[in-house]
């Protein structure tokens, strides 16, 4: 236990910590629009994994990260079309539709790169960016200010994506058609068109996400999510649909992963138990969920089709 | 001065759905600066012809005149182009936007980045002032009164510049003071000219507000008279197509021994807070008690912790001097409390169950009904034919599915079981809600009937004119308390509705 509480042991804990919440915060920040307007996504697994093949196999190709990530939006867009035909216009259950989504980005990912690349190949992890005299101070340098540059973009993400609900027209719209669509369609907001956009962007961002994931693990292999797309939709209501506390939320479960990571490397915790301590931090968002669930409403729209008779 | 066109001209609407036909050559007109009323039961077609309007249905039949020219409505965005303006009878109104917001709503293009809500909330406190309409603009619209939303609701209207506002049920939900209120908004804004239809079932409110009343019956136009020409009874046959009672005959009956009591109760609502705050309250046998107040003051709870449905914190209740604090519902039951409760597809009758085993629902363990350990099928047609027989409940068979009854049906469905039982006490609350005039006349008359043989009733309800109708004593809640018991004797609309305000 001592050898965890040196400060260099801290300091990678926590940097690393923050690296792993980085795929989980764009993907719940993602969900979270998406459920703002009404519209739940469980196949946010399935598109993160498509993303995160998409964007390992150009980097493999072309040695282009930005190319990688660029890849991964586009599949996250082009998921998104396919649900919100799905949910938007064909009304189907969005809860089955999501799932079918999850099955269909599992196995599709997985036959693409049995096909296309057989043994996993590492590829050229994503780049550092240090913070110009910031990335300098010692300890806190390289805990916050020495990361690659999508997990930069998903902090930043969080105050954009609160602007985006709280301030623009489309924000507004979204929250409205996620609370009370007849009243917005009443006064002439297109509740389609506002949740298209909705789960656009939050498909675009679990494409993001899984190109995030496996650029930064510089790896793809089957299912490596491993189900990191639900949690994030976990998170969504752990953070009650508001971007910072889904950030605290992220931050927390990276934070128990990494620490458990590191116990399980400096043998604090026994061999035997390493997969409870898998678990653990599952346990810890469904006990915060518990604790939460009766507390915070949600959308009152969620997950229900709108049409006009 | 010669009579000008119209504001609205409604031609021979007639519109269908599955079954129903819901419109039938219906045709109505407004002029500039008068409320016309649009009177009807339940189900009459008065939210359908105004959603035609409105764009949100497309009429079969008929046409559409604005100013003297045909319009087509396709769409509420239309509608709002045209300068017709809806309060709907379910708000329309997003509770976690804040008020500036839900005007805003639909105001720009999602394509303009930013919604200019200072300029909105700026145009908000001047539609205010020139109309008395007072409002927040920047509060959240959960934390606003009924009456508070209605004028949000009016408010958005208003500001798309409506000519035409039409107002659907606009006082179902507001105390007595909050429609006086309404009232002298809508006459400002008639004597600026607007035109306003003025949905409603409530015949003195119609009396007192319009200038024309036009009458609907099943989808037909069966009435069209002035204030000053007609009065309640006549409007009443005409919504009815028969005669009608408006208020039962009430013998005088000789009070028994106090068969409900309640004392010092109190009860946590459904957010944790107080819902019931230390309620005294004795029925006696023979005597109706009306609780008046507006929904959301306790009632609810009141009657779910005499039912035995919801904990309570303090206090004691006794049916028939059995201590029956705290107790099951079937306990409260065999101590002899009937209830009807006011969400009556929730907790009164089961939708997907058939009439005879809605009417089985509180006997089921009955040995009558049982043979060998299995329901006895014969007895309990038998036992359902009667009550369907005695409580006049129109339904096509005993094996029709309750949910597909009218509300007045059900209700009646509901009463037939709950009063089969010889209660000592009966628990009515919201009997007549949504019912149609013909199954409240009824309904009532039965109560009246139990109260004749010695039962100990009480009734909630936010209707006044039942709640004067029907009791013996009338109690006042609000916020959590009673506030005030008044004698049938001492009360008026006036003072009653006064103390629903909490101003005793
Ligand atoms: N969308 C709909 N689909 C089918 N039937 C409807 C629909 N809307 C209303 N109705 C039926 O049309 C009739 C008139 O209803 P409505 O206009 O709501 O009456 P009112 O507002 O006078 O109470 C009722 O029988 C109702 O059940
Ligand atoms: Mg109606």
């Amino acid at each position: 236990m001592s050898d965890f509480f040196t400060l260099t042991v801290l300091v990678g804990t926590l940097a690393s910590g923050i690296r792993t919440a980085m795929p989980y915060l764009l993907a719940a920040l993602g969900e979270t629009v998406g459920q703002r307007s009404g519209v739940l996504n469980l196949g946010v697994d399935g598109v993160m994994l498509l993303g995160a093949f998409g964007g390992y196999y150009t980097v493999l190709q072309t040695e282009n990260h930005w190319l990688g990530v660029l890849v991964g939006l586009a599949i996250g867009l082009g998921m998104g079309l396919v649900y919100a035909l799905v949910t938007i216009v064909f009304h189907a259950e969005q809860g089955i539709s999501g799932i079918g989504i999850f099955l269909f980005g599992l196995g599709f990912s997985d036959l693409l790169f049995q096909e296309l690349v057989g043994t996993p190949r590492p590829i050229k992890p994503l780049p550092k960016v240090e913070i110009p005299l910031l990335a300098d101070i010692p300890h806190l340098g390289p805990a916050f200010f020495q990361h690659n540059l999508l997990t930069y973009v998903a902090f930043a993400l969080v105050p954009l994506t609160t602007w985006m609900l709280m301030k623009t027209t489309f924000g507004m719209n979204v929250r409205a058609v996620g609370e009370n669509p007849q009243a917005a369609d009443s006064l002439g907001v297109s509740v389609a068109q506002t949740r298209m956009g909705a789960i656009l962007f939050g498909n675009t961002m679990a494409g993001l996400a899984g190109a995030g994931l496996s650029l930064q693990l510089a790896i793809f292999q089957h299912n490596l999510t491993n189900g990191l797309g639900f949690i994030a939709v976990a998170l969504v209501y752990f953070g009650a649909w508001r971007p910072r506390w889904v950030l605290a939320g992220a931050l927390l479960y990276g934070m128990v992963t990494a620490t458990r990571l590191r116990w399980q490397s400096l043998d604090i915790i026994p061999r035997g138990a390493s997969d409870v301590a898998a678990m653990a931090p599952a346990i810890i968002t469904i006990l915060a969920l518990v604790l939460l669930a009766s507390r915070v409403r949600g959308p009152a729209a969620l997950t229900k089709p709108f049409s006009r008779h | 001065m010669t009579t000008s066109t119209p504001l609205l001209e409604l031609r021979g609407i007639t519109k269908r759905f599955p079954g129903v036909l819901a419109n039938d050559d219906v045709s109505f007109d407004v002029r500039t600066g008068e409320v016309h009323a649009l009177l009807g039961e339940n189900g009459a077609g008065k939210s359908t012809l105004m959603k035609i309007l409105f764009g949100l249905y497309q009429a079969d039949e008929g046409q559409i005149m604005l100013r003297g020219e045909e319009a087509t409505i396709t769409s509420p965005t239309s509608a709002i182009e045209q300068r017709v303006g809806m309060v709907h009878q379910h708000f329309m109104l997003v509770p976690t936007l804040t008020v500036v917001e839900n005007v805003a709503l639909g105001l720009h293009d999602a394509r303009k980045l930013r919604p200019d809500l200072d300029a909105v909330g700026a145009r908000i406190r001047e539609i205010s002032e020139e109309y008395g309409l007072e409002v927040d603009p920047d509060i959240d619209v959960w934390k606003l009164s009924v009456g508070e939303r209605q004028r949000v609701e009016i408010i958005k209207a208003l500001y798309r510049d409506a000519e035409l506002l039409v107002l659907d049920e606009p006082t179902a939900v507001l105390t007595p003071q909050e429609v006086d209120d309404l009232f002298v908004i809508l006459r400002q804004l008639t004597a600026a000219g607007t035109g306003i239809v003025f949905i409603s079932h409530k015949l003195h409110e119609v009396l007192a507000l319009s200038d024309r009343i036009t009458v609907l019956r099943n989808g037909r136009v069966t009435g069209r008279t002035v204030p000053a020409e007609t009065d309640r009874q006549q409007l009443a046959e005409m919504m009815v197509g028969r005669e009608v009672d408006l208020a039962p005959d009430r013998p005088i009956v000789e009070t028994g021994p106090v068969r409900l009591s309640v004392s010092g109760l109190h009860v946590t609502g459904d957010r944790g807070t107080p819902a019931v705050v230390d309620v005294d309250l004795d029925v006696r046998g023979g005597e109706i008690l009306g609780i008046a107040g507006v929904s959301g003051n306790g009632q609810r709870e009141l009657a779910e912790a005499i039912a035995g449905l919801r904990q309570l914190d303090r206090g004691s209740i006794s049916i028939d001097g059995a201590d029956t604090t705290g107790v099951t519902p079937g306990m409260a039951r065999a101590a002899g409390l009937s209830y009807v409760p006011e969400e009556r597809m929730k907790d009164g009758a089961v939708g997907e169950f058939d009439v005879a085993e809605n009417l089985l629902l509180v006997d089921h363990g009955d040995s009558r009904f049982i043979r060998n350990g299995l329901f006895d099928r014969d007895q309990i047609e038998t036992h359902a034919a009667r009550l369907v027989e005695e409580y006049a409940v129109k339904t096509p068979t005993l094996h029709t599915p309750t949910s597909s009854l009218s509300g007045g049906n059900i209700q009646k469905l509901i009463m037939a079981r709950e009063l089969d039982s010889d209660p000592l006490v009966i628990l009515a609350a919201q009997p007549t809600r949504g019912v149609d005039i013909g199954a409240a006349e009824y309904i009532h008359r039965r109560l009246v009937e139990q109260r004749g043989e010695g039962v100990a009733v009480l009734v909630i309800s936010e209707d006044l004119d039942e709640v004067f109708a029907l009791s013996d004593r009338i109690a006042v809640m609000f916020d959590g308390a009673v506030v005030k018991i008044f004698d049938r004797a001492d009360a008026t609309r006036e003072s009653v509705g006064l103390a629903m305000t909490g101003v005793v």
